[in-house]
């Protein structure tokens, strides 16, 4: 990497990753946006992770809420502030001015502010500041050019008390700010957005500028929930992830047998496409089932079925999963896709996979994600949650449902590209019956089955059954089952019909 | 310069309709040229519009940096009207003693008498 300047970590999730590393050290930063766009919220994260995680205690100057209102606020949130500034790890002081008590009546200078914010800062011996909003001086105190003036020695002097701050501002019109902060903050500027797109409130972060080091431009969806702030940049965490020896069972061991006779490979990822009624679950509940009977662990994300209802029908198909629940091996988490924003369920995800590490995850299916966002974010997010898994070295088996039977492949192809393996599950119609056929449309670094194979779900389990061919046409159905003759053929009829 | 000691007018003059006693703190940094100017001024003030019922309260924030969160004080000079009620606050040197005394809910005796 290049040399950058030196950097203060925020500890906020992704937003380090963005900044490549944090914010400019000993530098003030913008952080400007509408109301209520997490502002004050984000500052203070950096302010609490400042004093718990990298020693750095914090002065927070607020200008709009008092500090009663800050510290139950940010309780709400879950950080408890009260044994941070009993610990002198964080200062709290709220600065008044209010236009109706005020009265110019001369020169004058933000003398007052200064002296008290190095007293706050030198009391705690502090390394972090942030001052939110400043701006609000302007509202109480009518000497314009005298604020401005005034504001720049203050950020000057912010830089020599070697302190990294955050100021905050306000967006104005067709500005970053009312009064035009950015103008004096030069070296970091971010930007938030909170916005609502087909009724989802979706919350932005951008990385405006950062003086001295490289950043990424794009916007990064964010959002705000009891563990605080996490950003999600759309860019990739890049491919130097380590690759894991090994391969897993498919948990079908003719599936297993069309890929190289030994399933997937370990960390890798695996699409399952295919219409409604294809087989999808069941795959996904037999990849399940298998790392569990391995002794890992599975996390399971249902977006379409409940916990119980997926458990009654892989039962039904010879699988059962409750021993597996029981041990805790396999965690089931249904939820509705539209139940939050696709930023809040990618988060609960994140979530969850931190705290399990799974071995191995399942999302079921992945279409249904793709249902609440707008399709270029959920590749980007989708991208970053695949690579996330990959980092961990999970393998991830995704389903996807295809809506165009003809073409099921074309679908899939913007998530495609991120996977490792893809099967494609098909009906076929033909005289007078369905038959549900598996293909391996890909699958990296093995050598794989280019057949396309009849599938069948029976109540032992999943089978793929053996190309037959007659005049060089692949028979399927009851027409192999002609073809195939004898009592082979007669065992499948039978069991053919007893899944009928 | 620490806290002056209470400065009453000696010149007798006329009884205010209002005889309220005013207890001012003047908020200053230092011994600047502006702190100094706004102790000036603000005794003048009070020697010809507050004969006998005013107590300045000088306050040093260098030396005291602590007591400038309490009446949030923010720029300097800062003069507040503790008493009477309610608290007002003239920022500024008090140069401007038309708007200082505006600021202190006192009228001038005399139009044009600076």
């Amino acid at each position: 990497m290049a040399p950058s300047v030196p950097k203060s970590p925020t500890g906020i999730q992704g937003l380090d990753e963005i900044t490549g590393g944090g914010l400019p050290r000993g530098r003030p930063t913008l952080i400007c946006g509408g109301p209520g766009c997490g502002k004050t919220i984000l500052s203070m994260e950096f302010l609490i992770n400042g004093a718990r995680q990298f020693g750095e205690p914090g002065v927070f100057l607020s200008f709009e809420e008092t500090v009663e209102d800050l510290t139950q606020n940010f309780a709400s949130l879950g950080f408890d502030l009260r044994p941070l500034s009993a610990r002198k790890k964080v200062s709290l002081d709220y600065v008044r001015v209010m236009p109706s008590e005020i009265q110019e009546t001369g020169e004058y200078d933000l003398d007052g502010l200064f002296i008290r914010l190095g007293h706050a800062i030198d009391s705690i011996g502090a390394k972090r500041v942030v001052l939110d909003t400043i701006e609000t001086l302007f509202s109480g105190l009518s000497d314009t050019r005298l604020l401005r003036a005034e504001l720049r020695r203050l950020f000057d002097w912010l830089k020599t008390k070697g302190v990294t701050a955050i100021v905050t501002g306000e967006r104005g019109d067709g500005r970053m700010t009312r009064h035009g902060l950015e103008e004096y903050i030069t070296d970091c500027v971010i930007l938030l957005d909170h916005r609502v797109v087909d009724q989802n409130a979706t919350r932005r972060l951008r990385v405006v500028k950062f003086r001295g080091s490289t950043h990424g431009a794009n916007e990064a969806p964010f959002f705000i929930d009891e563990t605080g702030i996490s950003v999600l940049p759309i860019a990739s965490l890049g491919l130097q992830h380590r690759v894991p020896p090994g391969r897993v069972s498919t948990g079908v061991p003719d599936l297993d047998g069309m890929l190289g006779g030994k399933g997937y490979h370990r960390g890798s990822s695996i699409l399952v496409s295919g219409s409604a009624g294809t087989g999808k679950t069941s795959l996904g509940g037999y990849f399940a089932d298998a790392a569990c009977r391995r002794g890992e662990s599975a996390l399971y994300f249902a977006f379409e079925e409940s916990a119980a209802q997926i458990v009654r029908n892989l039962r039904s198909i010879g699988l059962e999963l409750e021993p597996s629940l029981r041990k805790r091996l396999l965690q089931i988490h249904a939820a509705r896709p539209t139940t939050s924003g696709l930023e809040g369920h990618l988060s609960a995800m994140h979530r969850l996979i931190e705290e399990q590490r799974p071995r191995v995850v399942i999302v079921d299916p992945i279409s249904n994600l793709i249902s609440v966002g707008t399709s270029v974010e959920v590749k980007a997010m989708l991208a970053r949650l695949i690579d996330f898994m990959k980092v961990r070295q999970m393998t991830a088996l995704f389903t996807s449902l295809t809506i165009d039977e003809g073409h099921p492949e074309g679908t899939d192809v913007g998530i495609s590209s991120f996977m490792d393996t893809w099967l494609v599950l098909r009906n076929i119609e033909m005289n007078g019956e369905r038959t549900r056929t598996l293909s391996v449309l890909k699958s990296r670094g093995m050598p794989h089955s280019n057949q396309v194979r009849e599938f069948v779900l029976t109540s032992r389990g999943l089978k793929l059954l053996e190309v037959v061919r007659h005049q060089g046409r692949v028979l399927v159905g009851s027409e192999r089952e002609a073809q195939g003759g004898g009592a082979v053929a007669a065992r499948r009829a039978a069991r053919r019909e007893s899944r009928r | 310069m620490s806290a002056k000691p209470t400065r009453q007018s000696r010149r007798p003059r006329k009884i205010q309709a209002t005889a309220q006693f005013y207890d001012l703190r003047l908020y200053v940094a230092g011994q600047t040229a502006r702190s100094l100017a706004a102790m000036a001024n603000l005794v003048k003030l009070c020697d010809e519009h507050l004969e006998g019922r005013y107590r300045i309260e000088v306050i040093d924030l260098l030396e005291h940096p602590q007591l400038a969160r309490g009446d949030q004080i923010v720029a300097l000079p800062t003069l507040v009207r503790k008493l009477p009620k309610p608290i007002r606050k003239l920022v500024g040197d008090l140069s401007n003693t038309e708007r200082a005394l505006v600021g202190l809910d006192l009228r001038p005796r005399a139009p044009g008498k600076t």
